[in-house]
């Protein structure tokens, strides 16, 4: 039996500047994901210190489920009639008001074009119109504000008026249909990958059986892409609620109690906007409240980000 | 070539004369003459890509949703051109039925996969009447007594056989006069593939059969018709015992024997 000369096989590590590569390369990719990952961390202890000095000054119990909301705060502590109350009601109802409306633009033309973009256009057709339409996510969204101000409702006051109407210059409508509107693209995108995800096999059986086209799209293609379909319209809202500059620019900040689109309503991120620029005292229950806002907001938007994450996943396990 | 072509059964329910099939600028069959018999099985078989699961699609047109498809030269069924302009492709695929190479249940419940033919084309009156269907298509399928109890459980949550078993089912309920079977156990393993086989030959006194299949047993199996096809060509047709023992031309020869394919 022949040995082989095992000193002629070297398995020993040879050159240290591979290893040590290796492990700065690792090192650095760790470091990048975790920039996003400290600052979220960062920003969320930030709300939540923020927010627990004004839950001091305020109960939470005040903030939950007040109904009225006008952060005033005296600038001596002798001035008279000026504490403010810090209801957060009137603003959630407002940030529903105008997610609503905007849902209620953006859903049908959204899921529509989206199924007419998957099924029914031609190829060409489909490379112009879907570009054009992801167009409207490019918008700047300060630009839809000064639209939705200085267009959309001018246009609804005076429709409002010819009909006997009366609708306030900064409307709920105006900010809800812009903000709809500019939510298209994100509700159709989604749902197009959504329904391209329905497997061809469906349609071939369907097809096979003499369904016509309309038919397998509504009995077989959209049933099977509703829970895709519902996590897209929960990421669209979830991202209408956190919606800023529209409403700022075209809903007001007069915090109504109301559920008239036609009246002027304010949001919570309005708020928070308004009460953080300028000049402010970072000790004053005013300027925290903003805090406790944005930590409402943040865990809302989380929630429906979540529960939508999960139904998309678990639809697209249903197929792989 | 011709010579092989012309294998006419007496009661010719589908035919094609002179087909060429193009995807875009590719042909992918050239000049198809096939007769095929009523109430028999006929199996397509050929190396991959000889065009027989084209030729399959032809049958129902389910080729026009692919835009690039052209296909040349005339299809009867029954003596009608189903490519005239008169023909209405719903009807024709109502009684053209497929099923296909991997079992694609609707993600309904079993009942309402059976009922989905029937009710598009608004084929019952009644509830009982639909009931019917389901019932007769499922015991037809032979998956009656292993669903009967569960019929408002999806569809998909059956074993592959089973759900290939729900396809044949679903396709018969609409009461076709054909069903086209494209490789439909290359998705099975061998026991559910022999229950298939089964079937296939129980529903032959019915229906009329065009099964695609890779597996030249399978054909040698259930088939009383064989065509064999190579590089888009129509090699030779006639009784699967002639194709298997006596084929006619090399190609053939060499295809049953496995040295191409």
């Amino acid at each position: 039996m022949q040995q082989c000369n095992l000193q002629t096989i070297n398995i020993t590590r040879n050159a240290v500047g591979r290893k040590t590569r290796e492990m700065l390369v690792i090192a650095l990719l760790l470091a990048c994901s975790l920039v996003a990952v400290l600052t979220t961390a960062g920003i969320i202890t930030s709300l939540a210190f923020e927010a627990f000095r004004f839950f001091q000054e305020v109960s939470l119990f005040d903030f939950l489920f007040g109904l009225e909301w006008s952060p005033q705060t005296a600038l001596r502590s002798d001035q008279v009639g000026s504490s403010g109350s810090f209801g957060a009601i009137p603003l959630i109802t407002g940030t529903l008001l105008i997610s609503a409306i905007a849902m209620a633009v953006a859903t049908p033309l959204g899921l529509l074009s989206a199924i007419y973009l998957a099924e029914y256009a031609s190829n060409p057709a489909r490379a112009i119109i879907k570009p054009l339409l992801e167009l409207l996510a490019g918008i700047p969204t300060v630009v839809y504000g000064f639209f939705a101000a200085l267009v959309i409702a001018p246009m609804l006051r005076n429709t409002g008026e010819t009909f006997g109407f009366v609708i306030s210059s900064e409307s709920a409508l105006a900010a809800g249909l812009t903000m709809g509107v500019m939510i298209i693209p994100l509700v159709s995108s989604l749902s197009d990958d959504v329904i391209n995800a329905v497997p061809q096999t469906l349609r071939d059986a369907s097809y096979g059986l003499g369904a016509t086209q309309a038919e397998t799209i509504k009995q077989v293609i959209f049933p099977a892409a509703i829970p895709g379909i519902a996590g897209s319209l929960l990421l669209a809202t979830s991202r209408a609620i956190g919606e800023t500059m529209i409403v700022v620019m075209a809903a007001g900040l007069a915090a109504n109690l109301t559920a008239n689109p036609f009246e002027a309503v304010t949001t919570v991120t309005v708020q928070i906007a308004t009460l953080l620029t300028g000049d402010q005292e970072f000790d004053s229950a005013k300027t925290l409240s903003a805090f406790a806002l944005g930590l409402l907001l943040f865990i809302i938007t989380l929630c429906l980000n979540v529960v939508s994450l999960k139904i998309v996943d678990r639809y697209k396990e249903q197929y792989d | 070539m011709i010579e092989n072509n012309d294998f006419a059964p007496e009661n010719t329910i589908i035919s094609s004369k002179n087909v060429d099939v193009f995807y875009g600028d590719k042909q992918a069959l050239f000049d198809i003459n096939l007769n095929v018999a009523e109430n028999s099985v006929t199996a397509l078989i050929g190396p991959s890509g000889c065009g027989k699961s084209t030729l399959l699609r032809c049958f129902n047109r389910m080729n026009d949703v692919i835009p690039i498809c052209r296909v040349d030269g005339s299809i009867t069924l029954g003596g009608q051109d189903i490519h005239a302009p008169n023909v209405d492709v719903v009807s024709l695929r109502q009684k053209v039925g497929m099923v296909f190479q991997k079992p694609n249940p609707f993600p309904k419940s079993i009942y309402d996969n059976i009922a989905y033919g029937p009710r598009i084309h608004g084929m019952t009156a009644s509830k009982a009447e639909l009931d019917e269907i389901v019932e007769e298509s499922l015991k037809r399928a032979g998956l009656w007594n292993e669903v009967m109890d569960r019929l408002d459980k999806p569809g998909t949550g059956l074993s592959g056989g089973q759900q290939q078993r729900l396809c044949i089912a679903r396709a018969i309920a609409v009461k076709p006069k054909v069903i086209l079977m494209d490789e439909p156990c290359s998705a099975l393993d061998p026991i559910a593939t022999a229950t298939v086989e089964e079937l296939i030959d129980e529903l032959r006194e019915r229906f009329t059969i065009i099964i695609v299949t890779h597996s030249m047993q399978q054909a040698a199996r259930v088939s009383m018709h064989t065509a064999f096809f190579h590089l888009g060509n129509l090699v030779e047709h006639g009784a699967t015992s002639d194709i298997f023992t006596a084929p006619k031309d090399e190609r053939t020869q060499n295809y049953i024997t496995g040295r191409i394919g």
